[in-house]
């Protein structure tokens, strides 16, 4: 009776729980990182990382696509965790933001992001290819997944791929999106991502909001209005372009 | 008051994504072209405008403060929410897709910055 209580009061009261959730999650990381890793590795990188894996086996436990999110008693992370939420928090990080950076931003911002997606495009297109995909509309929607993992189903949509495709151009996005979240922080140091021009840059080369939402908290939480800022703008273009120009490109390639 | 910042906050997201998604309609897009994008520039624009009957007050500010300090304790609920199963059976080509574009995107960071950085250098 007690655990049945106590479930209803949690799940009754789900982004209460998540909120608690979350908390604990983050104190446990940063518990790990002082004492375990004498502060090498950031407190929030861990929290990313130690979310992805509950992700991992929330999915393993329920067959979902929500992750965590999936179990009755965490659907608050869901909520929290969504795209409403974290939107709402990016915007909130432009408040610190400093005019005289975004002086150059347009320019920057446009070039990154439209470099970005070509360049993502075709790595992906070309792996497709070396798998043996050879026909225009599957490695077009393979070369869209790897821009973001949303990209890849509205190219696939839009140009009739089959399921089987725009499954796998999901995967690719995805794998794209937790990577990033994941090893930023580690070659931050050594690709100068450290101010202002360079997160706008990484943003406009990555694309992935999530991805870069989470790859820049845990390097350095002043960073991410300028890499949100030209991210937020990619999974657009991605879409503009990728069932367009990129695909009539690929089709002239490929044939 | 606190919850001006919170309203201003959420007037800039809702004007950002509603313009986003008028924008995509207009190049023909299944997408919000830089809804979020456009509300941050309306928000920095707003809190950079300070005449003698419109200014910011401390109160207000933190409302706003609130919001982005949630924002780490946020991603990490985002990150727990990730399809990771998903990412992780679609396979090895979509494993080899993935990681090859973040290294190369990776790699490009430092080029494109020092293209971009002399550029915008010779324009002052």
């Amino acid at each position: 009776m007690i655990f049945e209580t106590l479930f209803n009061a949690l799940t009754n009261n789900a982004i209460i729980t998540a909120f608690f959730f979350v908390g604990l999650v983050t104190a446990i990381s940063y518990w790990i990182s002082t004492n375990l890793t004498n502060g090498y590795i950031h407190g929030s990188a861990i929290a990313i990382a130690l979310g992805l894996l509950l992700a991992y086996f929330g999915g393993y436990l329920t067959g979902g696509d929500k992750g965590l999110a999936d179990i009755p008693l965490f659907a608050g992370v869901g909520i929290l965790g969504g795209a409403m939420f974290r939107d709402f928090a990016i915007v909130a990080t432009a408040f610190g933001v400093d005019l005289k950076h975004l002086k150059n931003a347009g320019l920057i911002g446009a070039i990154s992001v439209i470099f970005g997606v070509v360049l993502s495009f075709f790595i992906g297109a070309i792996i497709a290819i070396m798998f043996g995909y050879n026909d225009a509309v599957s490695i077009t929607t393979i070369g869209a997944g790897a821009a973001t993992y949303i990209v890849g189903p509205v190219t696939g949509t839009a140009l009739s791929a089959s399921t089987e495709v725009i499954a796998l151009s999901v995967a690719v996005g995805l794998i794209k999106s937790i990577l990033v979240m994941i090893v930023t922080p580690f070659i931050a140091p050594y690709i100068k991502l450290n101010n202002a021009e360079s997160a706008m840059i990484f943003g406009g080369l990555m694309g992935t909001t999530s991805g870069v939402a989470g790859g820049l908290a845990a390097t350095d939480p002043r960073l991410v209005p300028y890499g949100a800022m030209t991210a937020t703008f990619y999974t657009g273009v991605g879409c503009l372009l990728a069932p367009s120009v990129l695909f009539l490109i690929v089709r002239a390639l490929v044939s | 008051m606190v919850v001006y910042g919170v309203a201003l906050l959420a007037f800039c997201m809702l004007t950002g994504i509603f313009l986003g998604d008028l924008l995509g309609q207009l190049i023909g897009v299944d997408a919000n072209v830089g809804g979020i994008g456009i509300a941050m520039l309306l928000l920095i624009f707003i809190a950079n405008v300070r005449t003698n009957r419109f200014e910011i007050n401390t109160l207000t500010k933190s409302g706003v403060n609130f919001w982005s300090a949630m924002y780490i304790p946020i991603v990490v609920a985002m990150a727990a929410k990730q399809n990771v199963l998903a990412a992780i059976s679609g396979g090895w080509m979509a494993i080899i897709a993935g990681v090859m574009t973040v290294i190369i995107s990776f790699l490009m960071i430092p080029v494109l910055y020092k293209l971009l950085r002399r550029d915008s250098n010779d324009d002052f």
